[in-house]
């Protein structure tokens, strides 16, 4: 069955899905923390009335043009891209992801971008407290687009609030609450939100850093940092709190990436947490699964079964328990599932047969069995893998997952002991002196923008094969299109972006030495 | 409130708000077709600064507008969004690359270390005014003239190609290109977006020379746009349209069907002519009123009321708004290309919020644009373009 598909084209179509979302997302980090900062030190340049903290805030109101820009441009290819490289997922869950999509441009877009007119060209043409709330407004105009996008991105890890509709052949919007207000939505947003104000914060420190190590603009570099670390440190420890949050929901939701994640193959009870390790190709692969294991790795016993069900003793399956099944845990081996989704496929084909050829009785018949609660809780719920032909294409790619997980993990709690250091440093007003403190704070920034892309990594990797998790696999998703159109573009939108990230950072640099005027 | 209408009266508004979108966003395109005249109407570097700063700070409203056209098209028409966007590849492929290298060019433009020097940026300028705006218009065109797909939900059950959208054509919507009827409308819209842009230059930037420039080029600009408009207008009043069977749901040649739309729907007649003859009035009292300032309102209101017609001729009185000219049973119509009831009605909700959307937007309109922008105020100014 595979041989027949292009699988050129679904990959090319993720990869050029990967590129766009991987550029786009090293910039909105950062607008998403930064507005806040600039509006938390306009707020405190218009409650003082000190006109330094107004230098402050359009030193990095600068910067934060320079990067929104090019996160504007990067952003508008994304939302396309669901129609031009993914029209049949377009049409199959569009009932249900278009509207998040359209209420972030009418909610989020204007008021970002209307108010952004206002923040950088309003200083001399309104009042003080207008331009104040223009700046508030723009920062959450940002995260409030945040929020639209990442409720649809959360109804794509775990679908909820809709129905199929055989007629159509797609899926519709029942209940738009609960979709909305789907516990993996609340958990993606926040958890992703409090990651861009973490990067940012670090951005911030990181930059004054390099100011105090010049020895210079002393006074503001530390306003800077204060306001900064500040904030970093509250949404570090949201960051770490959603995250533990998020990690708990995968297991219920997305069990297969949660297994990749810890690189566990084989289930058990009181399953350790991998803190560190090293993978490799585990020597008695004998199903050729391309089994990793650790040629090193540091376990805390137990921890594992607790972070995802809370109890030391409680068995956390693996992905040999997950492909093959395990009667005595109820965990349905993926090949019966792939039974069950054909079953439903076939059955959403005779009804359109029966339906073209007018047999109404046949046709009554079928779509009774698609309202039944019976077929939709045991065979629809597994249509997605109708469309697979072998059991172990829904495993992720494990060493990409477990790293990804604990690159994030690692580098969020450095992140939050490195903040803590620099706002210890400050109120002792030694911060200048710790020339180290400052040179970690300097090279922390790529490594909150390395976390924060693996991050992602793990999200939409962690989740292959499954566009819609169990209900439309990627490779079902993509468009009718030529292999060479889409390698034309991935290329054509690489050089491009690469170039203009270039420029971008050129920008940037040149701006920082420049310095606050 | 929007539970008590029905399916189709669901429809009807949605496409009603498609077209509002789509009839502000050609409006919006002053910014691009300003982008195209900075090297007509500055001859050195303060004029373009002083161009180049004036449209700036509307360039997200255009770029918004694009952004909610298409997710309120995904939300509401998902069916569009799939066969268009994802079979005329190219013809969208390049709208974006445009719009792309316009975000950054505004912000990137003055600054030092730019990499690529401000001429490139303002080449990004160019290419965003020019060639975005002659293919959305010709991709708008094919509402009326048709396109090569066909769509079949049967293939979502068949494993080894279930996608259910298919274009027919090698040259993925670039074909569109060639007919004359699109062309026309691509260029009509470039030209409009120039004229806007010139009145635009006039309403908001204090320079007696540039003023005096964008008047001549306000002649030069109205005369070709006059000549392809009369023309798309004349194809299009004359040709074959694509009905529908409001029984059978099927999709058929009907003579004349666009003037029928109009002739039917008198209401859309009425706001048609009463569009074109304030987009005339605005371009006529800019050019022989002196100190005249307030054309861009005139023919903007002009504008959106003549597009919001089109995209009406196109969805409504029993029309396949974006028909298919391979197969014509595939052709997309408001009802069998829309979102499901329960997702209008949530959407129609979200929709009441547009009132709101133009409230702040009008204010802060107004708060930057009080003052005509001047040499002297963009050099107070700490952000430049």
């Amino acid at each position: 069955m595979f041989e027949n598909i292009d699988l050129s084209l679904i990959n090319w179509s993720r990869g050029q899905f990967a590129l766009t979302a991987m550029y786009h997302w090293i910039f909105v980090p950062l607008t998403l923390g930064l507005s806040f900062i600039i509006a938390i030190m306009e707020t405190l340049y218009v409650r003082t009335g000190q006109e330094e903290w107004k230098r402050i805030t359009k030193f990095w109101m600068t910067l934060f043009g320079i990067n929104f820009a090019i996160g504007v441009a990067t952003g508008i290819i994304l939302e396309f891209e669901f129609g031009t490289n993914w029209s049949n997922y377009s049409w199959f869950v569009g009932d249900i992801f278009g509207a998040p999509l359209a209420i972030e441009g009418i909610m989020a877009f204007f008021l970002e971008s209307t108010f952004i007119a206002v923040m950088f060209f309003g200083w001399n043409k309104v009042s003080k407290k207008t331009h104040l709330i223009s700046t508030w407004l723009v920062a959450f105009g940002s995260n409030l687009s945040a929020l639209w996008i990442l409720v649809a991105n959360a109804w794509m890890q775990k679908p909820v609030g809709m129905h199929f509709n055989p007629d159509t052949a797609r899926n519709e919007m029942l209940n738009f609450w609960e979709v909305f207000l789907s516990p993996v939505a609340v958990s993606k947003f926040l958890h992703t939100i409090t990651s861009g104000y973490v990067l940012a914060a670090i951005f911030v420190i990181g930059v004054s850093s390099w100011f105090l190590l010049k020895k210079r603009e002393a006074y503001f570099a530390k306003r800077s940092i204060l306001v900064a670390a500040v904030f970093g440190l509250i949404s570090s420890l949201m960051l770490i709190h959603t995250g533990d949050s998020s990690t708990r929901q995968i297991v219920h939701t997305q069990p297969m990436k949660f297994a990749a994640l810890e690189g566990l193959y084989n289930g058990q009870e009181g399953a350790g947490l991998v803190a560190i390790g090293i993978m490799t190709t585990a020597p008695g692969d004998t199903n050729s699964r391309n089994v990793k294991d650790f040629t090193m790795h540091i376990e805390i016993p137990n921890f594992l079964s607790y972070m995802a069900y809370g109890k030391f003793d409680a068995f956390v399956p693996g992905i040999n328990d997950l492909v093959d099944g395990n009667d005595k845990y109820g965990i349905m081996s993926v090949a019966e599932k792939i039974d069950r989704g054909r079953f439903a496929r076939e059955s959403l084909a005779m009804l359109k047969t029966a339906r073209d050829k007018h047999d109404t009785i046949t046709y009554n018949q079928l779509k009774a069995r698609f309202d039944s609660k019976e077929f939709k809780d045991n065979y629809f719920r597994y249509f997605g893998y109708g469309f697979l032909n072998d059991p172990e294409s829904v495993i992720p790619n494990v060493p990409i997952a477990f790293y990804s997980f604990h690159i994030m993990v690692g580098l969020g709690f450095y992140f939050l002991i490195l903040m803590s250091l620099v706002l210890f440093n400050l109120f002792k007003n030694k911060l200048e002196e710790k020339k180290f403190l400052l040179r970690m704070c300097l090279f922390t920034i790529p490594l909150a923008y390395i976390a924060s892309q693996a991050g992602w990594v793990l999200a939409e990797m962690g989740r292959q094969p499954w566009v819609i998790q169990d209900l439309l696999p990627t490779m079902a998703a993509v468009s009718h299109i030529n292999t060479s159109s889409v390698q034309i573009t991935f290329i054509l939108f690489a050089l491009l972006f690469t170039a203009l990230l270039i420029a971008e950072l050129s920008i940037m640099f040149k701006q920082i030495k420049i310095g606050p005027r | 409130m929007f539970e008590s209408l029905s399916y189709l009266a669901l429809q009807q508004y949605w496409w009603a708000i498609i077209s509002l979108l789509g009839a502000l966003l050609v409006f919006l395109l002053f910014v691009q077709g300003g982008q195209t005249l900075i090297y007509t109407l500055g001859k050195n570097e303060a004029e373009r600064t002083l161009l180049v700063n004036s449209l700036g700070r509307k360039w997200e409203f255009t770029f918004t507008t694009l952004v909610t056209f298409g997710g309120a098209f995904f939300a509401s028409f998902p069916l569009f969004y799939s066969t268009s966007f994802g079979g005329a590849y190219w013809v969208w492929m390049i709208i974006l690359f445009c719009f792309v290298i316009q975000a950054v060019a505004y912000e990137y433009r003055s600054k030092p270390a730019n990499v690529f020097g401000q001429g490139t940026y303002e080449a990004f300028l160019f290419i965003n005014g020019a060639l975005g705006t002659i293919l959305l218009g010709a991709a708008v065109s094919t509402f009326f003239t048709g396109s090569a797909f066909s769509v079949n939900f049967s293939h979502i059950t068949n494993p080894v190609d279930p996608v259910i959208s298919r274009w027919e054509s090698p040259y993925r919507g670039l074909e569109a290109a060639i007919n004359i009827q699109n062309l026309c409308l691509g260029l009509s819209v470039f030209f409009l977006a120039r004229i806007l842009g010139i009145l635009y230059f006039m309403n908001n930037v204090d320079h007696d020379i540039i003023q005096t420039r964008a008047k001549k080029s306000l002649i030069y600009n109205t005369v070709p746009f006059l000549l392809v408009f009369l023309v798309f207008l004349a194809l299009l009043f004359t040709r074959k349209g694509f009905a529908v069977n409001p029984l059978s749901g099927n999709v058929y040649f009907e003579n004349y069907k666009y003037m029928h739309n109009m002739i039917e729907l008198p209401w859309i007649a009425v706001m048609f002519l009463s569009g074109i003859l304030m987009v005339l009035f605005g371009i006529v009292r800019s050019l022989i009123t002196a100190g005249y300032s307030k054309g861009i309102w005139l023919s903007g209101t002009g504008t959106i009321l003549v597009v919001f017609c089109l995209f009406s001729l196109a969805g409504y009185n029993h029309t396949a708004y974006y028909p298919s000219s391979y197969d014509l049973q595939s052709s997309l119509t408001i009802s069998n290309s829309s979102s499901s009831r329960y997702t209008l009605i949530a959407m129609s909700y979200v929709s009441l919020l547009i009132p709101l959307v133009f409230a702040y937007i009008f204010y802060a309109w107004r708060s930057i644009n009080r003052d005509k922008i001047t040499s002297a105020e963009i050099g107070r100014e700490s952000h430049i373009y």
